[in-house]
């Protein structure tokens, strides 16, 4: 607390700006940090089960209770306990996974890539048909097709996106065969092609393996699309507004007057305007992914980092859960600034 | 509207002229001619009055749900499983012969339950730390602040489900990690209101009388950011009913044999090849009430702001 509250008093003269600056971002991203383990740290104490019993088991000898205890560092004051936490957690030390046997960072290290894959392409989808349809409903205003527009992304803000997996599974996958059923891929295309990056879309690709990339498209697209509908509905909302306070403005009129095209001027003029504003969007839309990859990827059996946190939950592995839940908190912490720092970068108004 | 009114009866149309009156008589009349042009406003945003009409009806249903189903919540009928929807069964039956669409009616009243609890606990709770906050500013503004941006920094779902991992899986358990990642956006707003209200002319005047702060902010702020934290509250229930559902889905919240929608449509996975109706029902009784308190909160909030027209 300290540190913020001192980041916010004005700083000795001789301090460059930047560096003042700088310290007053670093200042709010270690209170932040601190925070987030905090509250993990609280989350962990709340749990009902007694953490000794659920690594030695109930029928363990009192003397084997007592020596776990203290390996634990329960005996410790809370302050000393938190210590410990932290230097774990900042060590990426988050013990083990007992419903997996692994340490939880070789797992997170595992399932993490595929949660990426499947996040990158929902976000494309949410960009590539968001990003137009806001601008057409900006443009049409009132028409049907901003009505359309919104009636659309109405339903993407309001539908259950596990209930959309189900439904789509159903149709897509069972009455239509058109898409692959749950999972990364089929089973006898399952390593064929070595992971370097993580994602099976690039790495079939780059070994030139076409039968895995196709059989690894049909088994993404459902959950991508399903998942990228619902940051469509946002980044096409949020793309309209911008726009429609574009359109409102008298350069674009004056350039219409000067004789340059409609769409020239919705382009060139306007859309450039709105870019900045646009990717701030773009990258809390991606962080929101994150949290609609959970339920997804239980739905669809996607081997990612959703699936792995609700197992976590479902066999009470709370090493895993704690674990789980600070990253989230990390990347999101970690997008927010990186927006925020774009924003900075990019719009000179705001220099 | 006064052609409509003059085509009512001689008490409607005075009800009319009295609540359209030019000059006021009375605090009560001043606050419900308040009321009654927001009402008019709201009355021709036509997406927002279908929103209000479903959500009329699922209290209603929800309060008649012993008149309106056809079969208890879990009366089983072992020689009807899996049975699609039919004259007997409107929304056909479940893997125990459950009938679906007695089952979504018992079901509305715990998802009205949870979206209820979870406003009742959440709103003072933002509205107290968020009006607090920015009321006396310095420090316990700093704190406060901080406290809340860290609840913001994780997604609500994951912060809810981290909570009911270490609760322990449940309905209470469901609605206090809602309500524990609703607070924030609450306090969020109601300070931002308080902000502009602190500086405004009638809380120097009532300063000057020697109110203290305690008062200023319970009897002068407090009832300033009631409506827009209203409005977010109201907007978030969609949010909320989805987060609900979710956990049940997960099998983290309400627990079968509950009728809750999310519950139902976790079974109703296992059935899904099969018997689509299982998972297909819950699901659209979830969409449709989100999408209700969507439609009532956008047309809520162009009542209460307009700036946004």
């Amino acid at each position: 607390m300290t540190a913020a509250a001192e980041g916010r008093s004005p700083q000795p003269r001789r301090l460059p700006p930047w560096v003042r600056a700088g310290w007053r971002v670093g200042s709010s991203i270690v209170v932040t940090l601190l925070g987030l383990l905090g509250l993990t740290f609280f989350i962990g104490r709340m749990l009902p089960i007694d953490p000794v019993i659920a690594i030695v088991g109930e029928q363990a000898e009192q003397s084997t209770y007592d020596m776990v205890y203290k390996q634990l560092g329960l005996d410790r004051p809370l302050y000393v306990q938190f210590g410990y936490f932290i230097r774990d957690m900042m060590s990426g030390n988050f013990g083990q996974a007992l419903f997996t046997g692994n340490r939880v960072i070789d797992d997170l290290r595992r399932v993490f890539p595929a949660t990426i894959e499947l996040a990158t392409f929902a976000i494309c989808i949410g960009v590539f048909v968001g990003v137009p349809v806001g601008m057409l409903a900006a443009v049409y205003r009132g028409r049907a097709i901003d009505h359309v527009a919104r009636m659309v992304g109405l339903i993407g803000y309001s539908s259950p996106t596990f209930w959309l997996g189900l439904m789509g599974l159903v149709i897509f996958y069972a009455a239509l065969g058109w898409v692959g059923g749950p999972g990364r891929l089929d089973v006898y295309f399952i390593d064929v092609v070595d992971l370097v990056t993580g994602s099976v879309l690039i790495d079939s690709a780059i070994a030139g393996e076409w039968d895995v990339f196709r059989n690894a498209f049909s088994h993404i697209v459902l959950p991508g699309s399903i998942l990228g509908f619902a940051s469509m509905a946002y980044i096409s909302r949020m793309t309209r507004s911008f726009m429609l306070e574009q359109l409102g403005q008298e350069y674009v009129i004056a350039a219409r007057v000067k004789g340059l095209s409609k769409w020239r001027v919705i382009w060139r003029h306007a859309f450039r305007n709105i870019l900045v504003q646009l990717i701030t969007v773009i990258a809390l839309a991606y962080a929101f992914l994150l949290e609609g990859a959970v339920l997804t990827e239980t739905v669809f059996a996607w081997p990612g980092f959703g699936r792995y946190l609700t197992a976590g939950l479902l066999a009470g592995d709370m090493n895993a859960v704690l674990a789980c839940t600070l990253i989230i908190g990390l990347i999101f912490v970690g997008l927010n600034l990186l927006s925020d720092l774009l924003y900075r970068l990019l719009d000179p108004r705001t220099r | 509207m006064s052609a409509n009114a003059a085509a009512a009866g001689p008490h409607r149309r005075r009800l009319h002229r009295w609540l359209t009156a030019e000059v006021t008589t009375s605090p009560q009349q001043a606050s419900l001619q308040r009321l009654y042009f927001g009402w008019l406003r709201f009355r021709r945003n036509p997406l927002a009055m279908i929103g209000l009409s479903i959500l009329l009806a699922l209290i209603v249903i929800a309060l008649l749900a012993p008149w309106l189903a056809h079969y208890g919540s879990n009366d089983q009928d072992l020689y009807a499983r899996l049975k699609p929807p039919s004259a007997a069964h409107w929304l056909g039956t479940d893997e125990l012969g459950r009938d679906i669409y007695s089952r979504l009616i018992w079901g509305s009243r715990i998802t009205l339950y949870i979206a209820c609890l979870v406003a009742i606990i959440a709103a003072p709770v933002g509205l107290i730390v968020g009006t607090t906050s920015g009321y006396l500013g310095g420090w316990t503004d700093t704190v406060l602040m901080r406290v809340t941006d860290i609840f913001l920094s994780f997604p609500g779902l994951v912060l809810a489900l981290a909570f009911v991992a270490a609760l322990g899986p449940g309905i209470e358990n469901a609605v206090i990690a809602i309500a524990l990642t609703a607070w924030p956006p609450i306090a969020r707003l109601a300070r931002a209101e308080t902000l502009t209200i602190r500086s405004s002319d009638y809380i120097a005047a009532i300063r000057i009388q020697g109110a203290s702060p305690l008062r200023i902010i319970v009897k002068h702020v407090m009832p300033m950011c009631v409506p827009s934290v209203i409005v977010r509250i109201t907007l978030n229930m969609a949010g909320i009913i989805l987060t609900a559902a979710g956990l049940g889905f997960l099998g983290l919240g309400a627990q079968p044999p509950s009728p809750e929608w999310g519950a139902m449509l976790s079974t109703g996975r296992q059935y899904l090849i099969g018997a689509w109706w299982l998972a297909a029902m819950p699901g659209l009784a979830i969409l449709l009430t989100s999408l209700a308190f969507n439609l009532f909160g956008d047309g809520l909030r162009d009542v209460l702001d307009p700036r946004t027209e």
